[in-house]
């Protein structure tokens, strides 16, 4: 998308053969004649060949075997000799299946003490108990949607130890055990998903659309991956802040948004204005429907990072204390050497996608109940809390109970509390004095609130707001 | 002048930058984004409709993106064709959360810019590229700002409303000298009984949100409307100005508010002349109006 239209056009209209500009003949004649220098010389060979007049890139070597210059895969940078390589990209991890050091890995490489390895497993604990109780609540229309985050505790709680609780977030939807780690209270969690009056986000967006500015927590919205520049500029924000060089931005997506013109958009603009952003790739297997094989074709999404020129990991997602480790290193890197990290967290998504979604229409609950026993995050967390005798069966027992009480009782809170007053729907559309068409719209309401806010259908939800709708009073026009 | 970490390129991408000048913005920067021309600001379309407009609203005030100001030259060139030619501000019309801004002068454009960037909500600024070289004025090189949501009154009258924006607000001025005086080609379409007639020319400027205030009470006055504008007529801005218009000053109207814009066709490169509204077909227009 230039401004060359007028330019090319005028180029079309020429002959080809005919008129040749004076450039392409000299780039023509240097071509032929670096071609017969190669053939008369019997001391070079492929990728011999002299560089430095490649105007793109000078450093490219030439190849004359049209088979060999074909390629489709990125060469990770080292495969330490390991077998399996063959694989391609490899996965950075430090537990294997049931929570066991490998080989190799030793306690100072994981350095964690256990005051925060058991706040991560609790954290990590404390998700899957949230979603149950509002996976329910909506099965009996107590709320209007809800989207777990089962199988991906891992992942989420692991990345977000392994960051400062300044670092600023910028979600997908299946990362609120970001905001749990930091501790957001349950009782502001709750009021989002009911919309009470008291949500930060004032009761306007969808349950799971947190937001929280004293989290540095950048409210959530459903359009996939237009998060994703919105980091790189804030990245590039951040780096510009006086006391904020020490800071980061972290960036959630899916695979599947991974396939969206913005994910591209984002990942090339951090590269080239060289902005501190970690990208974060939950690679689950699935969006919604659709299985990763039919989301691309290339090794995952980590192959990718190369191609923008960024330093890139593929880790574990269901080792939480790999994730926490390539999250604090990714860190550590975007900083000292100013550019963007991609990590892609290999994972599973154990739940439906939504309670929109039946899962069961598209993949076998078998394979669900394999992944669950085969590579379980919070079993392998646990594990290696125990074998370090950090936590027992009762410690279990006791924090599940505690989780589940403190959760239902929020529940129960917020289920009561009013909704926002109706006025505020019109409020926020603009900071600032209203527009006349919204001050004059607010007053339409406030007059059909007159004259049928007794229409039973009006009245039930009417009351449900706090002031009950009294607010729109003083808006009706005299 | 500023430094390269102030004024620089970005990759050639659309939705890019303007997700990039979110993010600044949702920081607390103040961000100037520039679209190459306003036709390819379409690739930005979700950025701008579903993140920079909603961005206060759904988070309740807690993060907004009120310090981006989006610039992109705008409106036909003469040659422009498809692509570097059109007007575009119809499809951020119905944004909440947006303002829209279209400056006619250099002036007027240092003013309203200057508001704009200091203004607490995203905007998206359309900046007629026919005038980049031949607005000529004198313009203070102090800071000064013009107010948003504001018309101006170019000239007042009391016999017929022309409101226009932009570029094509000289087409109507054309428009009023061929009115007053026709040459003697066309001046047998020219009725000797309106040629004095008093137009109130009105540049709206800010087309979201726009001023009802001022158009209305102008109509109300003159009892007729002509609205201007170089993008196709069909839900073109004029659509929702004649809307308003007709609920407000209903007992007012003379005629019919009349509409001159665009065909509902694509911009096309030869025949610019006979599809933008020139001087001649705004004349038209007026004669119709004030002689219905």
């Amino acid at each position: 998308m230039t401004s060359s239209a007028a330019f090319s056009m005028s180029r079309l209209r020429l002959a080809p053969n005919v008129r040749v500009s004076r450039c392409t003949v000299v780039a023509q004649a240097s071509m032929t004649s670096t071609r017969s220098l190669a053939s008369s010389s019997l001391l070079r060979k492929d990728g011999n060949e002299p560089q430095g007049h490649l105007p793109g890139h000078p450093s490219s070597v030439f190849l004359t075997s049209l088979n060999d210059s074909f390629f489709d895969s990125v060469k990770p940078k080292t495969l330490s000799g390991n077998k399996n390589s063959q694989g391609g990209i490899p996965t950075y991890r430090l537990m294997d299946g049931v929570g066991r050091l490998l080989p190799g890995v030793t306690q100072e490489m994981i350095n964690i003490t256990q005051q925060e390895a058991v706040k991560m497993y609790r954290t990590m604990l404390l998700l899957p108990q949230i979603d149950v109780i509002l996976y329910n609540a909506q099965r009996q229309g107590r709320i209007s949607f809800m989207m777990t985050s089962y199988g991906e505790e891992g992942a989420v709680i692991g990345s977000a130890a392994g960051l400062d609780a300044k670092d600023e977030v910028f979600a997908q939807y299946r990362e609120s055990g970001v905001l749990l780690w930091r501790d957001f209270s349950i009782d502001h969690f709750m009021s989002q998903v009911f919309g009470a009056e008291d949500d930060l986000c004032g009761g306007r967006q969808m349950p799971i659309h947190f937001g929280s500015t004293q989290h540095h927590f950048h409210t959530i919205s459903s359009p996939l991956a237009t998060q994703i520049p919105q980091a790189a500029g804030a990245g590039y924000a951040l780096k510009r802040t006086k006391g904020r060089e020490g800071n980061v931005v972290i960036c959630y997506f899916g695979e599947g948004a991974a396939s969206e013109g913005d994910f591209h958009a984002g990942m090339n603009l951090a590269s080239t204005t060289s902005s501190p952003v970690i990208f974060f790739v939950r690679n689950n297997g699935f969006a919604i429907s659709t299985p990763a094989a039919e989301q691309f074709r290339g090794d995952g999404i980590a192959s990718r990072g190369p191609g923008y020129g960024m330093l890139t990991i593929r880790v574990d997602g269901n080792d939480a204390l790999a994730v926490r480790s390539a999250v604090q290193a990714a860190k550590s890197k975007a900083l000292s050497e100013q550019r963007p990290v991609l990590i892609e967290a290999m994972t599973y998504r154990v739940g439906h996608h939504s309670t929109s979604d039946d899962s069961s229409a598209y993949r076998s609950k078998q394979a669900v109940e394999s992944w669950k026993q085969m590579d379980n995050p919070l079993h392998r967390m646990r594990n290696y809390l125990t074998d370090r005798g950090w936590w027992n069966d009762e410690l279990e027992e006791e924090t599940k109970a505690g989780h589940r009480k403190k959760v239902i009782e929020a529940m129960a809170r917020a289920e009561k509390k009013k909704r926002p007053k109706l006025s505020s729907l019109f409020e926020g559309t603009y900071r600032g004095e209203l527009p006349s068409n919204l001050k004059q719209q607010r007053a339409e309401l406030a007059e059909l609130l007159e004259k049928y806010g007794s229409l039973p259908s009006w009245s039930k939800e009417i009351a449900k707001h706090a002031h009950a709708g009294k607010d729109m009073e003083q808006y009706r026009e005299k | 002048m500023f430094g390269r970490d102030r004024v620089f390129n970005t990759p050639l991408s659309e939705q890019g930058i303007v997700g990039f000048g979110i993010g600044m913005a949702d920081m607390g920067h103040t961000v100037i984004a520039e679209i190459q021309f306003s036709d390819y600001i379409f690739p930005a379309f979700d950025q701008l409709v579903n993140e920079a407009a909603k961005y206060n609203y759904r988070s309740g005030g807690q993060f907004d993106v009120g310090r981006l100001t989006v610039r992109a030259p705008c409106q036909g060139v003469g040659h422009g064709a498809l692509y570097h030619s059109q007007s575009v501000e119809q499809f951020f019309m119905g944004v909440p959360g947006l303002k829209v801004v279209v400056p006619r002068s250099a002036v007027q454009a240092k003013g309203l810019l200057a508001a704009s960037v200091r203004e607490p909500n995203p905007v998206v600024f359309l900046e007629p590229k026919m005038l980049y070289r031949s607005s000529v004025e004198e313009v203070p090189l102090d800071d000064f700002s013009l107010p948003l949501s504001k018309a101006d009154v170019v000239m007042s009258g009391q016999d017929v409303t022309l409101v226009s924006w932009g570029a094509p607000l000289y087409a109507c001025e054309q428009a009023l000298s061929l009115l007053r005086n026709p040459p003697n080609s066309i001046s047998q379409h020219i009725p000797l009984s309106i040629r004095d007639a008093k137009v109130e020319l009105i540049d709206l400027r800010t087309i979201l949100p726009w001023d009802r205030e001022t158009l209305v009470q102008s109509v109300a006055k003159t009892g007729r409307c002509v609205i201007v504008h170089e993008a196709p007529v069909t839900a073109g801005v004029g659509a929702e100005i004649a809307a308003e218009v007709q609920k407000n000053c209903f007992l007012h109207l003379e005629s019919p508010i009349l509409r001159v814009g665009g065909w509902d066709t694509p911009f096309p490169h030869v025949g610019e002349l006979f599809y933008k509204p020139d001087a001649i077909r705004i004349a038209d227009a007026l004669v119709k109006c004030l002689t219905y």
